[in-house]
Parts: structure tokens; sequence; C-alpha cells
């Protein structure tokens, strides 16, 4: 069942439609067998990007390359790719099972054979018991399982997900994202998953890449991207911020009274913002401090402490739930920043 | 009266205006028509009925049955057709909108002025016949075929195709995209994805829309009255007939007959139509 | 390429059928037959002629008429049933939908002694047909003015109206229908268009509208009942055009306000 994973390349991808630049010289390798997430707003551009890939739409300019071979000039019905779309695409007139078996029947396999290896893929989703129902029958969630039981049942050489889980709830979305990201590791399976939401790409990707208008920001893994923003608009895109006023000399910045090493990006010298998470605000009680909590928000297992700073600007720090039990607002404070690396723009 | 029905009267008064507009000139008429079907002199009786088996009768249902049925055929096939291309136009394009617009004034609001723009066309001093006659010296109105039965065949198409475009449109425009993009995603074939997708989730809607073009032929009147002045080859005309008689005989009656089989035939077609359309219509919706 | 070239001849072929009638009709009605060339005598009987200048006067009134008989009737008809008698809906909708299954043959064979009636009260003029016409375009008003409510929050505008101290006419009145607008325009303009295109009913109860005197005419003077066919096609024609230009702004405004 493990396909053999394939090398999947964009160069120089670029799409115009009439004066908007949909895509702007986009250059991307998708090692086999890796999942590659393009993160980005609406508009940026991703799922332009995997139209183009799966040749639903053309590029103005600009090549797609799969396993070392350009594909540009194939039509989308040749190019074995699998797709899961966001909503709505199941066959309503065919079962759960013709539904999965559709593209096998397309390659004129055999009935019997067909019905088997659908089977088999409705296994690998959980959803057997469900196989002579209908697409209005089953939930959201239950309706994209099959779509991706769908897709890998012709073996394809990529997986393609165009933001398959932003149409259901928020429950649905997190477990079958990991149900999601189960099936393709066991598969093996070279994928491209488009989203606007970066917990979802930051949970199940190998890899993320954050889109703005058309272009490439920044390609890291997760943990990278986290730490180390590679520009403002990634900074601002994954995760959450504060911005804190800092002045920036020899390749450090002194914020909040800390001085932390900055970022490659950063201003050079001078007054800037940092960015700084709010898991790396610390702070502390101190009767002498300039500092204020102005308010405290439960979250359940963390809580964020809003503290007031001299100058009228308000912070949010992540504390657990525990720690953040200590302050109630109007208390002072001392605020610090305990990180690695800090980003810092321009004011 | 619990308070509950009680303040259901109160909140059903507004209602009232409406409800006495329709069932005075809607219901009324409906009932009065077919309560005097059973009537004769008075009393209960089938006579009138009897009479809609009469040779008269019985060919004025076969060509009614025969113009209504081929009409539909062809406006459903046809007007299949200018859907689709209708469609393939861009969404918010004058050419759309135009030729939507044409479509709503000829299918629904155009049965008298249809007969004369055929007149024009085909008439015996029409348009195409006198170019025809100069260039080939052929009388194409000759035998007065426009007010007959295949006359009326011609000019009803002239309605019926406009009116399959205003009720399939939606159906086409019910199909959505990522069917078709799945399908080719999958391997299919243009020819793969119109067999195995798009014609069996039309279907349904397809046959239905004939259903509605038969009723609709069935139960027009104008453009038939304003082509065929003398004798009634079909049911609507043999109403006229009864109505406009000037004999005694009971003619009058037999139009309550009459209007009781249009009824009868309009009712069984429009629940066909509904057993049809109302399982699939959520595919397309 | 063969497919464009496949949809250039589809498009072409209908073109001809349905564009062809059409200029005989104007062909047909400027024939000059005694002295060749053009003339415009039989489109000028469509004012000079008395009966059917008479006959166009009467189907404009009328269909005036019908068109505020059914929004007085229609509009706080359905905005009740939406918001206090949401158990009428059903009922309410059928009946609108009613008179496509019924013929208006059918119903003019029944009509007799209901409009015995009426013509007792009212009088013999071709006016009464209004409360059977409102009868007639009442499917395709209510299409129109139920999208239209679907489309709004009828319940909470209503709320926020009434708990300012609006009364139920003005609520109508200044709250909803400035809301509702592409709808009534629809509503109106079909209805326009079907009461000058009724034939079965005016004719077989005997009154003198634009179609029955268009037939009449047609034994004796071809050409002025082409034209004014002609014109009543053409006249319906720019209505529904504007009404789907004027429409498509509106939707556009409507929603803008609603969202962002």
């Amino acid at each position: 069942m493990t396909t053999p994973g394939v090398a999947v390349e964009l160069v120089e991808l670029t799409r115009v439609y009439g004066t908007v630049k949909a895509l702007d010289g986009l250059s991307l390798r998708i090692e086999p067998g890796e999942l590659v997430a393009l993160l980005g707003p609406s508009g940026c551009g991703k799922t332009t990007a995997l139209r183009i890939l799966a040749g639903l739409d053309e590029a103005t300019s600009g090549a797609v390359k799969v396993d070392g071979k350009d594909i540009s000039g194939v039509p989308a019905n040749k190019r074995d790719m699998g797709m899961v779309f966001q909503a709505y695409s199941l066959f309503p007139h065919l079962t759960v099972l013709d539904n999965v078996a559709f593209g096998l029947k397309m390659r004129r396999k055999a009935k019997a054979d067909r019905l088997s290896r659908a089977k088999e893929m409705l296994e690998l989703v959980g959803l057997s018991e469900h196989s002579h129902k209908y697409a209005s029958e089953l939930s959201g969630g239950q309706q994209q399982r099959v779509a991706l039981a769908r897709a890998l049942a012709i073996q394809p050489r990529v997986l393609l997900l165009d933001e398959p889980l932003s149409a259901l709830d928020a429950k649905v979305r997190t477990q079958l994202r990991d149900q999601i990201r189960r099936v393709q590791l066991e598969v093996g399976i070279t994928t491209l998953f488009v989203t606007h939401d970066q917990e979802e790409a930051l949970a199940v990707a190998d890899r993320v890449g954050v889109m703005n208008r058309g272009r490439l920001e920044q390609l890291a893994a997760p943990a990278e991207l986290y730490a180390n923003p590679a520009t403002p608009f990634v900074a601002e895109f994954v995760g959450l911020n504060n911005k804190v006023a800092a002045r920036v000399s020899g390749g450090t910045a002194d914020v909040l009274g800390t001085v932390v090493p900055t970022l490659p990006g950063s201003v050079a010298s001078g007054e800037g913002l940092a960015m700084v998470r709010p898991e790396s605000v610390t702070v502390t009680a101190d009767p002498a401090g300039s500092a204020r909590v102005s308010s405290v928000a439960f979250l359940g297992p963390t809580s964020r402490v809003y503290v007031t700073l001299p100058d009228g600007e308000v912070i949010g720090a992540q504390l657990t739930s525990v720690a953040a039990r200590a302050f109630a607002p109007g208390d002072p404070v001392t605020v610090g920043v305990d990180a690695d690396g800090v980003l810092v723009v321009p004011s | 009266m619990s308070a509950l029905s009680l303040r259901r009267v109160r909140d059903a008064l507004p209602l009232l205006p409406f409800l006495a507009v329709v069932v005075v000139f809607l219901l009324i008429p409906t009932v009065t028509v077919i309560v005097n079907a059973f009537v004769d002199d008075g009393g209960f009786s089938l006579a009138r009925i009897e009479a809609l088996f009469s040779p008269t009768a019985l060919s004025a249902l076969g060509k009614s049955v025969l113009l209504s049925g081929s009409t539909a055929l062809i406006g459903a096939v046809f007007g299949a057709v200018l859907a689709w291309l209708v469609i393939d136009s861009p969404p918010e394009s004058m050419l759309r909108r135009a030729v939507l617009s044409v479509c709503s004034v000829l299918a629904q609001f155009g049965g008298v002025a249809l007969a004369f723009a055929f007149l024009a066309t085909v008439g015996l001093n029409g348009v195409l016949t006198l170019w025809v006659q100069h260039l080939f010296g052929f009388n194409l109105a000759g035998s007065g075929w426009l007010y007959s039965v295949s006359g009326l065949i011609l000019v009803y198409t002239y309605f019926q195709i406009p009116l399959m475009v205003i009720v399939f449109v939606p159906a086409l425009e019910g199909l959505r995209d990522q069917w078709r993009e799945a399908a080719f995603s999958l391997g299919a074939s243009r020819w793969q994805y119109f067999r195995e997708v798009a014609v069996p989730l039309l279907t349904p809607a397809f046959l239905g829309s004939a259903l509605l073009l038969f009723a609709n032929a069935f139960a027009a009147y104008a453009t038939a009255a304003a082509l065929v002045s003398q004798g009634s080859p079909i049911v609507p005309l043999l109403i006229r007939a009864a109505l406009t008689s000037e004999m005694v005989l009971g003619q009058s009656g037999f139009a309550y007959a009459l209007a009781l089989e249009m009824i009868v035939v309009v009712a069984v077609v429009m629940i066909a139509y509904n057993a049809l359309v109302r399982r699939t219509a959520r595919w397309l919706r | 390429m063969s497919r464009r070239l496949l949809r250039g001849a589809a498009w072409l072929g209908f073109g001809l059928f349905f564009l062809f009638p059409l200029y005989a009709m104007a062909d047909f009605s400027t024939r000059n037959l005694l002295a060749g060339g053009r003339t415009l005598r039989a489109w000028a009987n469509l004012v000079v002629d008395d009966a059917l200048y008479q006959a166009i006067v009467v189907s404009l009134a009328l269909s005036a008429l019908t068109v505020i008989a059914m929004l007085v009737l229609l509009v706080p008809t359905l905005i009740w049933v939406r918001l206090r008698a949401p158990w009428a809906k059903g009922l309410v909708e059928f009946l609108c939908l009613l008179p496509l299954t019924i013929p208006a043959l059918v119903i003019v064979v029944g009509l007799r002694n209901v409009y015995l009636w009426v013509t007792y009260f009212l009088g013999e003029s071709a006016l009464t047909l209004t409360f059977v016409y409102i009868v007639v375009v009442l499917p395709f008003a209510y299409r129109a003015l139920d999208a239209a409510l679907a489309a709004i929050d009828l319940r909470t505008l209503a709320e926020a109206a009434r708990s300012l101290g609006a009364g139920w006419t003005t609520t109508i009145l200044r709250v909803v229908v400035p809301n509702i607008w592409p709808g009534i325009l629809s509503a109106a303009f079909i209805s326009i268009a079907v009461v000058l295109g009724e034939y079965t009913i005016a004719s077989l109860s005997g009154y003198q509208t634009l179609q029955v005197e268009i037939v009449a005419i047609g034994k004796s003077d071809g050409p002025t009942s082409v034209a004014a066919s002609l014109a009543v096609l053409v006249f319906g024609f720019a209505l529904l055009l504007a009404l789907s230009l004027a429409t498509r702004g509106r939707r556009r405004r409507l929603t803008t306000g609603v969202t962002e």
C-alpha cells in the first residue's frame, strides 16, 4: 500500500489575472513523502498554486515538475494526483463506496478489483460501515474522510488538500487533521496542504510555507517558523505577538529592561518595535514595579495576564493558570523578556 | 376554546383578505368546474363526462396530447442546449441577461404576439413566404398548414424552448464545479465526466422540466386561439367552441367537462413532476 | 477550437430562429402594400385607431391596478406570515403556486357565476378583471417577494422598529418595504408583463383589453395587429431587461451593507 514518494517542484510560478498578480515567482520543492503546508490569508495565492499543481489552472509562466519531469503541459486528468476539496466534492448520486471507487472506474479497473480496493480505503479512514450511504447522509467530517479515501484509492503520486478542514466544526477539525496526518504518514505520499489556519499548518506539516501576496515569505519547519520568523508578516501571522518599544544596537535589543539578541531581518540600530510572544513575557510581583496588572483572562490550562506599562501600552503574558492565580487587577509588577531571540521591526 | 387556538384565530385574521381573494377567484371557479362536470339539468349526472368520450372530444384530446408531447420533447432538447450555451457565458454579461429576458417574455407573456409573429413570417403574406416564393417559386404557406396542428407545433416551440431555458438553467447552475474538477483529478476524460456525473445528475431535472413543458402546452390557449379561427382541433379550442357556441344543446355544460379533463391531465403531470424532482432536487441545490 | 466553432454555430442557429420572426414582424408591419417601400401607418394606428387606443389604455390601467392591488394584498400578508403566523407558510405558499397548475382556461370557465356578482356590485368595466389578474400573477409575485423577504432579517428589523414605537403601517411602509425593493420591483414588472399579455380570461369573459383587440383587428388589418404585438414584445423585453440590470446593482449594495 505504500507508494514510494516522489519529489514535487514548483519553479518560478507566476499567475496573472488581468491586472492582478495572484502568484509572483513562487518556487518550492517538496521532498518525497513530505507534507508541506502552504499557509496564508485569503488572496495570498496558496490555492492558486495548488490548482496549478493539480492542472486545474494554468500558470502564466514557470514550470511544475514531478519526479524530475516537467508536467506543465499535462492535462489535469492525466496527472495522477489525488485531490481533496474544501467541501461538497462527493458525487451526490453515488454511494460512498462508488464514490471511492470512481477513480478506479475511470482507469477501467475490473469491478471486483475496484470494489475491494475501495473497501480497503474506507477501512483506512474508518468508515467501512457507511459504504452504502449517500453523501447527504454523512456529517461534514465523514464526507471529507470519504473524499480522502477517494483521492488515495487511485494510488496517486501526490496528494493535494485544498483547505479540507475549513468548512468543519472546531472539534471535528482537530480530530480530522490528526487523522489526515496519520494516514499521510502511513501511506508515505508527498503532500501539499493549503490552509489559512496557522494552528492547523503547524500541527500537521513537516515544513510550512507562509505566503503573502503571491510570494513565499518563509519556508521552514513549524518550530523554526514559530521561534525565528524571517519577516514581520510571518511574525504577525504565526502565533500571537506583543509589539513592545525597543532600542537596538550592536545585534541586541533592549526590551522591557532585558537585553535580547535580535533575529536576522531586524532593524539594525535605533528605535523599533520588538515582537514578543506572550509565553516569553515574564511577570513578577514587585511592590516597587512600574507596571500594573490590568486584567487576567482564564483560558483553561493557561491564563493571560494583561499588564499596563508605564508608557500606557498593554501587553499580554501567558502563564500557567496556577501561576496566574497570584495576580489580581491593580497589582504592581515588573515585566521582562525570556527569549533566545527577538525580531525588531521599524516603528 | 383554549388560549392557543384563540391566539391562532387572532393571528389568522390579517390573512383573511388574501384568503378571500384566492378562495373567490381561484378556488370557487375550480370547484364550480369540478362540480358542474357531474351535473346535468340540476341533478347529478354523468352525461357531461360521457360527452368527453365522443369522437370529437377524443380526437381533440389526442391532438392536444400530440401537440403537447412533441413540443415538450423538442423544447426540452433544444432548450437544454440553449440553456447550456447561456451558462457557458460570463455570469453578468449583457448577452446572458438579454437572452434570459427574451426567454422570459416569450415563454410567459407572449401568447397572442407569437401567433402574429409567425403570421408575419410564414403566413400567407409572411416575409419568409414571399422570399421563398420569389426565390424558388414555392408557396411556403400554401395549404394553410400554419392554422392546423402542425403549425401550432412550430409556433409552440417558440415559447417551449425559452420556458425550458428558464426552468433548466438553475439545474445547470447547480452542477457544482467541484464535481467536474474532482472527476478530472480522478482521471476522468470530458466524455467520462459527462456520462458518469453530469448526465445522471441532470436527468431527473431534465425529465421534470419536460413534464412541465407538457403541462404548459396542454393548458395553453392564447396562441392557438389567435391562430385558429375556424375549427377546434385541440381541447382548449373545443372549450372555446363550447363557451361561445350559440347552440342550445347543453354545449356550455360541455365546457365544464372539458375543463375538468384539463385539470385532471395537468394535475397528473404535475404530480409526476413533483415525484420525480423531489428526491433528486437536493443534489442540484 | 472546434468547440468554439460549434458553440458559435449553435448561437447563430438559435439567433436566427428566434430573431427572424421578430424581424419579420417589423418588416410586415411597415410594408406599404400599395406603393411599395415603408410606411408607419400600422404603427400610427396604435394611437390613431380609437378602439385600439382605448384597449391600450384599459390594459395599462389594468396592469397598474393589478400591481397595486397585488402589492397591497401580498406584501403585508407575507410579512405577517413570516412574523406572526409561520404555521401558515405552507398553506400560503401552496395557494400562491396553485395558479401554476390550474390553467387560466379552467378559471375562466368556472368564473362566470363569480363575475355575475362582481359586475352586479362593481359594474361592467374591464377593470374588474383586476381581481382575477391578482390570482394569475400570484405565483410570479410570490416568488419574487418571498425571495426578497428571505434575504433580509425581517424579524430583527420589525422588532427594532416596533420597539422604537412604530406602528404596523409605519413598520411595513418605512422599514420593510425600502429593504425589499428588488423583490417589489421584480414582482411589479413581471405582473405588468403578465397583464399586458393576458388573453384567455379577458377574451372569454368578453372584455376589450389590448390582446383581445389585437386578435379582433388581426382578421381585417394584419399589419396593425403585428405592429401592436411587436410593441408588446419589445416593451416586455425592455421591462425585464431593465429589471435585470436594476436588481443586479441593488443586490450587491444590499449585501455589502449587511456583511461589512
